[in-house]
């Protein structure tokens, strides 16, 4: 690190001249400098556009993504909850082609560090520079017995946006009257902490209108969850008695499901449900362990420039990274991936590096124009990312206070997305 | 065609009640100033507005949108102000200005007789006292004074632009970009010291220094 640091530092200069001057660089092509991202959720589309923009063409960026349409998991809520449409939360990759990043849609099936190289399924090999490790997660084999990915179309994680989301959606309102809706929530850590939370919300809304006398169990391993004040009131104000949480102290993680039957078996009492939402626990998506990145399910990365602390060619992002404080969620990885993108720029270009600051706000809805938000600032120790300030919405704010927040969530997303996809 | 001629011939008080308007304005007057001395702030001034065409006024660095819809021929009339106060993106469909509209026709009317009271005869005003907005902080002529490296600023500045579009675009999140640098420097002391309420804004101004600040009002001030 201190090495490559100080060699690209005294060809600062030479850089600068080339960055006002793209023309003098082109009979140097050869040495350009080569990031590669793997994944253009949050975190990898953010760090693609933003390193390819502000490098004004001094570095070459391919981004590699399998889908050709991204559904952000940020909103796919308020889909199921009937709020927004599929199609709203869909976003293609032409205004990062646009903006100068090569989007390759396939899938990086390995990594190669002595090399510095990244294999693809389609059999290409990618050379690079810089590696931005942006996966998301893949779930834990073996969490929840009796579930495992042959069970998913029977009993959904709708986890990841898209396919997932309009099969539970489905699944939720063909729900017999009086049925039952069953959630197997996460451990800690996983995406989007107030996600399970917002999702049940969202469930017991559509079922309030349209099959009022249903019933929704959450099996949690957990004690407590994120927001879980603001959500248990609005629970209790706008769907009383309809959703039944077991934590951990009630035996909520003692569970197996049984995806050909439809049961669910919570410390040992089985229920037959009609409709079942598995959110195993979760691991940094599996190109982090393929690239030999990971301690136990996670990568975890220096906070300053989100290094990874096995190999300083890579940085990684998002979920998949054991930063420290911040959750895993979308806004997280957007932020993360702005300090990258100037470190990463940084090194190979030797542009100016500004101390790394970090932010997260995550919004909820619970139901029509009710919405809460949580949020903190955060900077980079020797250790970890570190939380310096945040707030929470209240239990009891007024209703306007509560629409405004869900009106600034809407907002938000306009801005989140057009910052990742540059449209 | 009809109801702009009303328009242009009407007086304050055919229109609605300017003292209540009076109130509806504190809506409007974080951004806009009008009356004696009303200059351009975060808006442009709306000193006159009343038969102006949109855009029109030199020296305000208008969004894309109102310009073009000032040379498709957009005139303030009453019939264009009251369309627009309703909701600004239903008429200009990106303009800058960050409100989400008045839903009531009773606040239009009243806001419109008040804004009528300063448009017939500009060099006219009554007797009214300047509107020119007392500043929520009043901060040292030395914060004021320091220069902000908008190189800095742009680095800060991606951490708004995960909420605050780039391109001034309102879609719930306030627009940002062109603001004078003064008013962006004043709005975010104000959320520093927590005298506007937002807890976002507060905790994201909360951790800037005075430097910090001058750095994000020089970039989004400058911004292409």
């Amino acid at each position: 690190m201190t090495l490559n640091r100080r060699a690209f530092i005294g060809t600062g200069a030479a850089a600068a001249a080339a960055l006002s001057a793209p023309h003098v660089k082109a009979d140097n092509h050869a040495g350009k400098p080569k990031v590669v991202v793997i994944g253009g959720g949050a975190g990898g589309a953010t760090a693609a556009r933003y390193i390819a923009k502000d490098s004004k063409g001094a570095i070459d960026v391919t981004l590699v993504e399998p889908s050709r349409m991204y559904y952000t998991c940020f909103f796919s809520n308020l889909y199921m909850g009937g709020f927004r449409e599929l199609s709203s939360i869909g976003h293609s990759y032409g205004g990062l082609a646009k903006g100068g990043v090569n989007v390759v849609h396939d899938w990086a099936v390995g990594v190669d560090r002595a090399a510095k190289t990244v294999t693809l399924a389609g059999g290409a090999v990618l050379n690079y520079d810089r590696l931005v490790l942006s996966p998301g997660i893949d779930f834990v084999d073996g969490a929840v017995p009796g579930w495992d990915v042959t069970s998913q179309n029977k009993m959904p994680h709708a986890y990841k946006a898209g396919s997932q989301s309009e099969l539970l959606k489905a699944q939720i309102e063909s729900m017999p009257q009086g049925g039952t809706f069953a959630m197997v929530a996460p451990p800690n850590p996983f995406r989007c902490p107030p996600g399970p939370y917002e999702r049940i919300s969202m469930v017991a809304h559509v079922l309030k209108e349209k099959n009022p006398t249903a019933k929704i169990i959450i099996a949690d391993p957990k004690a407590k969850f994120s927001k879980m004040a603001l959500f248990q009131e609005g629970w209790s104000n706008h769907y009383d008695g309809m959703i039944d949480w077991i934590g951990s102290d009630f035996g909520g993680g003692n569970v197996e499901v049984n995806a050909n039957e439809m049961t669910v078996s919570i410390d040992g009492e089985v229920t037959k449900v009609d409709a079942c939402n598995v959110i195993p626990a979760m691991k940094a998506g599996r190109i982090c362990e393929l690239a030999g990145i990971t301690e136990g399910n996670w990568a975890p990365v220096h906070a300053a420039t989100m290094q990874s602390r096995v190999d300083e060619n890579i940085h990684v992002l998002g979920d998949a990274s054991a930063q420290g404080d911040m959750p895993k969620s979308g806004f997280s990885a957007n932020s993360q991936a702005k300090v990258c993108a100037m470190a990463v720029r940084g090194a190979l270009t030797g542009s100016k590096v500004f101390p790394a600051k970090f932010s997260n706000t995550c919004w909820s809805l619970i139901d029509t124009d009710d919405g809460v938000k949580v949020g903190a600032t955060y900077e980079a120790t020797d250790e970890k990312i570190a939380k310096v300030a945040g707030f929470i919405s209240k239990t009891g704010e007024d209703a306007a206070l509560r629409k405004a927040t869900f009106d600034e969530s809407v907002g938000w997303y306009a801005g989140i997305t057009s910052d990742m996809f540059g449209s | 065609m009809g109801a702009a001629l009303i328009a242009s011939a009407a007086h304050a008080e055919d229109i609605g009640n300017a003292e209540a308007g009076a109130e509806v304005w504190d809506y409007c007057s974080g951004c806009h100033e009008v009356g004696q001395g009303a200059e351009n702030g975060i808006g442009p001034h709306l000193n006159g507005i009343f038969g102006r065409p949109a855009g029109a006024i030199e020296g305000y660095n208008y969004s894309k949108g109102l310009i073009r819809e000032g040379k498709n021929g957009l005139v303030w009339e009453l019939d264009k102000l009251n369309a627009y106060l309703e909701n600004p993106k239903a008429l200009v469909s990106d303009t800058r200005m960050s409100f989400d509209g008045l839903e009531t026709q009773e606040e239009r009317d009243d806001v419109m007789a008040y804004l009528r009271q300063f448009s017939d005869n500009p060099q006219n005003i009554p007797e009214a006292a300047p509107t020119a907005r007392a500043h929520e902080v009043v901060l040292a002529p030395e914060i004021l004074a320091i220069v902000g490296d908008p190189e800095y600023g742009e680095y800060l500045a991606t951490e708004c632009t995960t909420c605050h579009q780039i391109d001034g675009a309102y879609d719930g999140i306030p627009s940002i970009t062109h603001w004078p640098e003064d008013d962006f420097v004043v709005a975010m002391h104000a959320y520093k010291v927590k005298v506007r309420p937002h807890p976002v804004m507060q905790m994201m101004a909360g951790r800037l220094t005075d430097e910090e600040i001058a750095a994000l009002a020089a970039y989004f001030g400058n911004l292409e």
